[in-house]
Order: structure tokens, then sequence, then C-alpha cells
């Protein structure tokens, strides 16, 4: 491990003006990242700004406004790229409205092009509802069988079979971290022997791309789907990474405007990716304040931000083994290496909704449910989990507040 | 903390850590309907006998939160023994309580007492208004009200 400097997260948190809000006479205490991340004013400003100064559509017009939008939206695929060690990042960073739709870009372009009957999928059992609808979808439609990479009773996947489970398999989906454990996946490990087995790797990086250094040639990912909302960006803009190569062979996923080379009355000319992939007038302002929340994110570090959320865990699942004890169960692995700052739950036997209801009183912002990830709340053997998740602004008053509010929960429905 | 503790009265938590009228019924003769909420996982599983044009007997399984099993269970107490026209009246007017606060609630963010609604005809159940404060609770309150409807409908109609 290498050292990092520590953040100033008092001085952060001054970056964020949802942090200044109460909830029920309580300063908010926000540990919902994974879910949504807040957006540090630099993002609301350079957002707020292009609308102020520049916004024009993009790929269009020839004046100046029209233009810089065109710029602006095409170096955030530079900045993003940048961010994932992307080769050709201005070729290969494909805007999406969301991890969900560049994972379904995927299912409907390259899987619907390049999978017949018989072929197989392998996915994990962690994986998010985006990571298995879309190829449960697509294996209806075409013939396709699904496997499941195994999760073990720590938390992670059991790879013991994964020569097996890949023979055969054409594509590996596989989440960089889990939303709901935290678990931190190797997925370099996996795609080597994926690669060996002749299959490509898709991974969901939703929730690792925010929180940690990414390069998408040392995970050895094909495909990479993450969202602007997670990572301190706003809503409705979401990333597929591809080698170009790959982009290149595919065929268009929507229809429309701004994917065409040429149109005529019975047939049209795709245009080259990325544009191939983005049909329709893009979210422009949302890449802009894409391109300011990386470059937020990069500014700190990545390597510093996990570092923080990494002691933070720590310090975390101590305490409340400490305050706590069996009364709270954690599901996911130990802190460590391979454990991210995504904390499920569960509090003697009060029921998810009851705990998050009271932690509201708190002002503490947790999500209780599933977490989209029903398959793996089945294996857990669980109907629902309180989740808290860290962010770079996150401290150890948070993890007090959040154990005060457990302890009232307690003493409510005990 | 008023509003939260109108959501979660002293008899809901009482309904919640004893549960009334829990269990099966032997089926058949009884019918058995789920609810289920996607959102949350919650589920209830009702089973009921109708006899002579009355519910005359329900249990109720299943698992979730507070508000959801709190609620099934205030509605078996109110529901059990009566005539199935009552029943519906009841459900009707329970329903009633929560979407004109759901709809009031949409105008001005006010929740506001509700005129058509005769909460006496409620009785304990009118301690889960409260509810109607928090929109995302509603659904939980509303699940066993909804596999109840169902259910007598599928009675109704001879489904087995």
């Amino acid at each position: 491990m290498t050292t990092t400097t520590p953040l100033n997260v008092e001085a952060l948190r001054k970056d964020f003006p949802l942090l200044t809000r109460s909830v029920h006479d309580h300063p908010i205490v926000y540990l919902d990242s994974a879910s949504s991340a807040l957006q540090p004013q630099a993002v609301i400003d350079a957002m707020a700004r292009y609308y102020e100064t520049t916004h024009a559509n993009v790929h269009r017009g020839v004046y100046a406004t029209a233009e810089e939008s065109t710029h602006l939206y095409e170096q955030t695929r530079v900045v993003v790229g940048r961010l994932i060690g992307a080769p050709d990042p201005a070729h290969e960073i494909v805007f999406t409205k969301n991890t969900t739709e560049s994972i379904n870009l995927v299912a409907h372009t390259w899987a619907r092009t390049n999978l017949k009957a018989g072929d197989r999928i392998l996915l994990t059992e962690m994986e998010h509802h985006a990571n298995i609808v879309p190829w449960l979808m697509l294996a209806e439609e075409v013939g396709l069988e699904v496997r499941y990479l195994p999760v073990d009773g720590e938390g992670r996947l059991d790879l013991t079979d994964l020569a097996t489970l890949l023979q055969g398999v054409k594509l590996v989906g596989v989440s960089a971290m889990s939303n709901v454990l935290g678990t931190i996946n190797p997925v370099a490990e996996i795609a080597a022997a994926a690669h060996s087995a002749g299959a490509l790797v898709l991974v969901d990086g939703a929730q690792l791309v925010p929180h940690a250094p990414v390069n998408v040639t040392a995970l050895g990912a094909d495909f990479i789907a993450f969202s602007g909302h997670k990572m301190m960006g706003p809503t409705g803009i979401g990333v597929l990474w591809a080698h170009a190569s790959l982009l290149n062979a595919m065929p268009p996923f929507l229809g429309g405007g701004g994917m065409i080379l040429d149109v005529k009355l019975d047939s049209f000319r795709a245009a080259p990716p990325p544009g191939r992939f983005e049909a329709g007038t893009p979210p422009i302002a949302e890449a802009v304040g894409l391109s300011a929340a990386v470059d937020y994110l990069s500014e700190i570090g990545m390597d510093r931000i996990r570092a923080h959320e990494r002691e933070l865990t720590s310090y975390a699942l101590a305490r409340l083994d400490e305050k706590l004890g069996s009364d709270c169960r954690i599901f996911g692995p130990p802190a460590g290496e391979d454990r991210g700052g995504v904390i499920s739950l569960a509090y003697r036997d009060v029921h998810a909704h009851d705990l998050a209801q009271v932690l509201d009183q708190f002002g503490v912002c947790v999500r209780p449910g599933h977490h989209c990830a029903k398959p793996l709340m089945r294996k857990l053997g669980v109907s629902a989990t309180a989740r808290a998740s860290l962010s770079l602004f996150s401290d150890e008053h948070d993890i007090e507040v959040l154990i005060e509010g457990l302890v009232e929960a307690g003493r409510l429905f005990g | 903390m008023g509003d939260f503790d109108d959501l979660y009265r002293e008899i809901i938590l009482d309904h919640y850590r004893s549960p009334r009228n829990r269990g099966e019924l032997a089926s058949p003769p009884a019918h058995r309907v789920e609810g289920f909420n996607p959102l949350c996982g919650d589920e209830v599983v009702i089973s009921l006998l109708v006899e002579d044009g009355t519910l005359s007997d329900l249990k109720i399984e299943g698992s979730g939160c507070s508000i959801s099993q709190s609620s099934a269970s205030l509605m078996s107490s109110a529901v059990k023994g009566k005539s199935l026209e009552d029943v519906y009246q009841l459900i009707h007017t329970f329903k009633g309580m929560m979407s004109i606060h759901e709809a009031l609630l949409g105008k001005d963010g006010e929740a506001e007492e509700p005129e058509a609604i005769d909460l006496n005809e409620l009785g304990e159940l009118a301690a889960l208004q409260g509810v109607v404060k928090f929109p995302v609770r509603i659904k939980c309150a509303t699940l066993s009200w909804n596999a109840l409807a169902q259910g007598l409908d599928e009675v109704a109609a001879g489904v087995s």
C-alpha cells in the first residue's frame, strides 16, 4: 500500500451546498452516495455557467456558441476517458443516460450480432439488476444460457469453478464493486481467465469508478459502464467505454439524428463511433457537469479518495461491532483491500424501512430495500437491508450519528 | 418528531410486536392470496374463509416493515367475522383515507383532515392515518388491503 496525504474532509465538506441543509432539525448526514452522490458547487456552477453563457445544440450550428458547446461536449470524452485510462478517449467514450443504458446498449448491439442460440453468458450472483435483466431479456429472445459465478459466505466471488463455468461463454458480466456488499471484485483475474476462454468482459463500474483509481487496461475490461450521478456529476448522463475496434464493429443502438452519415428514403449509413450510438440531442449540459465532476475528483486524487474511504470503512465496521455487537449483522467482507465503502446491515429484527425511517429523524440518509439485487438478497436470506454508503466527505461523526439512530430504532421496535 | 410519532403510534407498534390472526388456514376450504411489494420485498399471505356472505375467518402470514405488518394485523381484527358488504366498505374507506391524503399532499404538501371519510368507522385503523404524511410508506400500509380485495374478488369469481 502506498501512503497518500489524508483528505481534509472538513474543508471538502464546504464544497457541497447540500451538506449545509438540516433535516428534522439535524444537520444532514448523507450516507447514500452509492445510490446517488452529492454535487460539489463546482459542478453546479459549471452547468449554470454553461446554460447562462454557452448553450446551443451540438454537431449542428456553425455559430460561436454552437462550436463552443460541441467542443465542451467532445472534450468531456477526453476528460472521462483519461480518468479510466482509455487508450483513445475521443473515439471510445460513448455517452448514454446511465449505467443501465450503457449495459443495454452492449446487449442490443454487440451481443445481438455476436451471440447465437446456445451461447453462454457468465454473470455473478452479486450483480445489480442492470447487469442481469438485459441479459435475461436477450437470453429469452436469442436462446442464450445465463450462468452465475457464486458468492461465498464472506460476500466474495467464489472463483473455484471459474474455468469450468467459462466453457462456451462468450461474454462475462461482472461488477467491479458490489452495490450491496462493498466487495471489490478481482476483475483482472476474472478477465484474464475469460480472455483465455475466448470471452469478452463487460465491467459494471458504477460503484468502483467514483471511488477508486480505475484503469481499463489493467482491469482487462472490454466494456465498462458507469454513471455520472454516482461520481458527483448530474443525473441523465452515463458512460460506456469499449475498445475502438469493438465499437467500430457494432451496429447502431437507437436510430435518429446524429448517428448517421447519410439517409435516403429506403436506407441509411451509420456514423462512426461514438456518434453512432448517440441518436438525438445528447445530454450536453450534463456532459459539462460530468467534466467538472471528473476534474473535481481528479484534483483531489482517486487514490486519496480510496484511502480515505477504506480507512473510514474500517472505522465504521469496527465501531458498529464495538457499539452494537451481534445485534448488528453486516454483510460483505471485512475491512481491507477488497472492501469498498458500502455497508449493508441488519439491526436486530428491525425491518430496513423502519431503520431508515428512524435514521431519517436523525438527519441520516441511508437506503433501505433490496438495492436492485434481488438474487443476492435471496442468497443472503434477507428481503431488505439498510445500506450506508460512504463518500469523500464522510467522516467519523457521520458514523456515530448512524449508530445513535440504530440504537434508537432498537429501543423503539425492540 | 410530531409526524414521526404519528407514524409509529403505540397501537401500530403493538400490532407489529404482537400480530393478531397470525398463521394459515387449511386451503381448501380457505382461499389463499399473496400480496407483494416489489419495491421493498414486503409480502403478506392471506388465507380467507368465506361462508354465507361472511368473511368468517382469516389468517395472515408474511414479512416486512412495521407499517405493512401492523396494517395487516389491524385489518385482520377489523374484518374478521364481518359481512362481505361491510368488508368491501371498510376496504373502500381505508384506501380512501390513504388516497385522499395522498392527493392533498400532492397539491400543497400539507396533509388535511379528510372530509369524506368517517374516521370513527375505521376504529383502531385510524391510527394508520399518520402514514399518509410519509407517501413512500403508503404502499406498505395498503399492501394487505389490496391483497384482501384481490382474494375476495377471486372467491367471488370462483377462482380456487
